[in-house]
């Protein structure tokens, strides 16, 4: 008897209990729709923008049928890939990618570091954001534009290094647009002209960080200006090095397609230089309609990419876990 | 002794960097005189620091032309002003929820935003969806949307700003005060983060000024060019200009326009605006990119 009686307490209790939880439910889903809603636009974005792409990505095991779309057309497993694998491109793009990507971040680092440690001596402050402004400005403006100033130095025939600097030095015409050995040198100076002013920003944020007494120290001692930017600056900041180097290696498997595509004009000539993974997969996409082979080259970039990105992140969480991304 | 190494480097120190200030200009003063010289004398003696003869032809030129050209510069700002707000709307919007601690599913929400920092489908998926799918190709929206208008990063560049930034208790009490959670956004978070919407606002803007690739993905008609998408046409195809797209006048032949000139003054008109403004908004710029690199 006394039985049934706590057990009927018991039903009454938990019922009572789940009507509860689902009206604290309830008020707790009115009390944050509004925020479910604000949210809605940014959500559905990266729907859109992002995930969807994502699971675009079949579409290099597929034989792409316009009619059919990306998701209806037939399935054709690897022979995207063979096909790809099999031409000398993929070694190309592959090996320009890294070797571009390589030279970028070291050159890049030392300029930077370098410029960084100047702005950091100069005593007139005012100097100094001037300096730095200029340094910066190039960061600022678009690859079109970029183009057009390497055009104007480079043009074959009205090209400033054609047309007074070579015969200043005696030396002949070069067909710039044409030959491609050169456009390592070009490409890299070009990236490292547009690209330096930004490390610089970041690597003086962290040289200012430095705690002044620690100069203050050394000079006491004696310690030479270059004794104390080899013995505190570069050992203080150099955190900040790794973390900024290994979040480019993370990303070492794409590059900057205007710098390859717009700088040297789309020359076929330049190809074997200047030809990387993004320049190559937008070219098989517009100009040559070779779908698979750019979609073959696109998932290989999104999924090496993509373990880079995790692999640099890990190594950074090992050496300081607050300046990793996750 | 310190004084005179002091002195030596600081001597140095203002060479140096006064030699890279100058490599760093340089290309931009080739461009603006280049586009200030005689056709002529560029098709003679080419692109040149100090040119025999000066002339407006290329700006009066584009000055006949100036429907076309205000058009593309009409299509510029344009997209960089409903972009930027549009941007700025749906990335606070995001963020600002994301920011709060009591929110369900916080932690996969986050999550949602963040993978798509380290995973991308890349070209290919993304230019079916968007031509096939969704049918941008040839519509302005084809400037805005693809790839520029939110990015996960900005988004927790943000929400990391409200959580460091807005204090718990003022939110609890506007709620206690009876306040909707759409009020307590417009009349209290978003006052007190201005620095970083101006922040994010101001790499927008640039973003979106600077953009060509969306036009040269997704556009064939010249009406809907940007400046940057005229710019990279006439770069590998002057006849562009003359050939009727552009120009108006398509009987001027090919021989009456002076390209080596004109294009220049067409990046010079480009560029134009970012250089004015630049000292302006310089120290923000700096404080965007020290904040950016700091923590993501």
């Amino acid at each position: 008897m006394a039985h049934t009686i706590r057990d009927t307490d018991t039903n009454t209790i938990a019922r009572s209990a789940r009507t509860a939880a689902s009206q604290a439910r309830k008020t707790r889903f009115k009390r944050y729709l509004p925020l479910f809603l604000m949210m809605l636009p940014g959500l559905l974005y990266l729907l859109l923008n992002n995930y969807l792409p994502m699971f675009g990505l079949v579409i290099a095991f597929k034989n792409i049928n316009f009619a059919q779309g990306i998701f209806g057309s037939d399935w054709v497993g690897m022979a995207n890939f063979e096909y790809l694998f099999k031409t000398s491109d993929a070694y190309i793009i592959t090996r320009n990618t890294l070797l571009y990507n390589g030279a970028f971040i070291i050159l890049n680092l030392v300029v930077a570091v370098a410029i960084a440690i100047l702005l950091n001596e100069i005593r007139s402050k005012l100097m100094a954001r001037f300096y730095q402004s200029i340094v910066l400005l190039p960061y600022l403006i678009s690859m079109v534009i970029v183009s057009y100033l390497v055009f104007s130095m480079l043009s074959v025939e009205t090209g400033f290094m054609n047309k007074t600097l070579l015969p200043m030095l005696g030396l002949g015409d070069i067909s710039w647009y044409s030959e491609s050995r050169f456009w390592p040198y070009i490409l890299t100076l070009v990236n490292v002209w547009k690209g330096v002013g930004f490390l610089c920003v970041v690597y003086l944020a962290a040289i200012i960080g430095i705690d002044h007494e620690y100069y203050e120290a050394a000079t006491l001692d004696g310690a030479s200006k270059w004794q104390q930017i080899r013995s505190i600056t570069l050992p203080l900041i150099s955190p900040v090095i790794t973390m900024m180097t290994l979040l480019a290696i993370g990303r070492i498997f794409y590059s900057d397609f205007g710098l390859f595509f717009q700088v040297p004009m789309d020359a076929g000539a330049l190809h074997s230089t200047t030809n990387v993974i993004d320049t190559y997969v937008y070219r098989g996409l517009m100009q040559l309609g070779d779908i698979g082979m750019s979609s073959a080259a696109g998932l290989y970039q999104s999924v090496v990419g993509f373990m880079l990105v995790i692999l640099s992140n890990y190594i950074v969480r090992t050496i300081n876990k607050d300046n990793a991304l996750f | 002794m310190a004084t005179t190494e002091n002195k030596v480097w600081q001597i140095a120190g203002h060479l140096i960097l006064s030699l890279i200030s100058v490599l760093c200009l340089l290309p931009f003063v080739l461009l603006i005189i280049s586009s200030f010289t005689d056709e002529q004398t560029i098709l003679q003696n080419g692109y040149s620091f100090f040119p025999e003869k000066l002339s407006l032809t290329a700006y009066s030129y584009l000055w006949n032309q100036s429907a076309e050209i205000a058009r593309a510069y009409g299509v510029t700002v344009f997209v960089t002003v409903a972009g930027t707000v549009a941007s700025l709307a749906m990335t606070s919007m995001l963020a600002y929820p994301l920011s709060r601690r009591d929110i369900p599913l916080r932690n996969p929400l986050a999550f949602f935003v963040f993978f798509t920092l380290l995973f991308n489908g890349g070209l290919v998926p993304t230019y079916l969806i968007y031509t096939q799918y969704l049918d941008i190709k040839n519509t302005i929206w084809a400037l805005i949307i693809p790839g520029l208008l939110m990015n996960g990063f900005n988004v927790l560049l943000m929400r990391t700003f409200f959580i460091t930034s807005i204090p718990v208790p003022v939110l609890e009490s506007a709620h206690i005060d009876g306040a909707s959670e759409f009020k307590t956004f417009r009349s209290i978070v978003l006052p007190l983060s201005l620095p970083i919407l101006a922040t994010i606002g101001l790499l927008q803007t640039i973003t979106y000024w600077n953009d060509w690739f969306n036009g040269l993905v997704y556009l064939t008609e010249p009406k809907l060019f940007s400046i940057q998408n005229i710019l990279n046409r006439i770069l590998t195809d002057i006849q562009f200009l003359s050939n009727g797209s552009l120009g108006s006048n398509a009987s001027q032949g090919f021989a009456a326009l002076p390209s080596s000139t004109v294009r220049m003054a067409i990046a010079v008109i480009g560029v134009l605006p970012i250089l004015v403004a630049y000292p302006f908004f310089q120290k923000y710029f700096v404080k965007g990119i020290t904040i950016g690199a700091v923590k993501g």
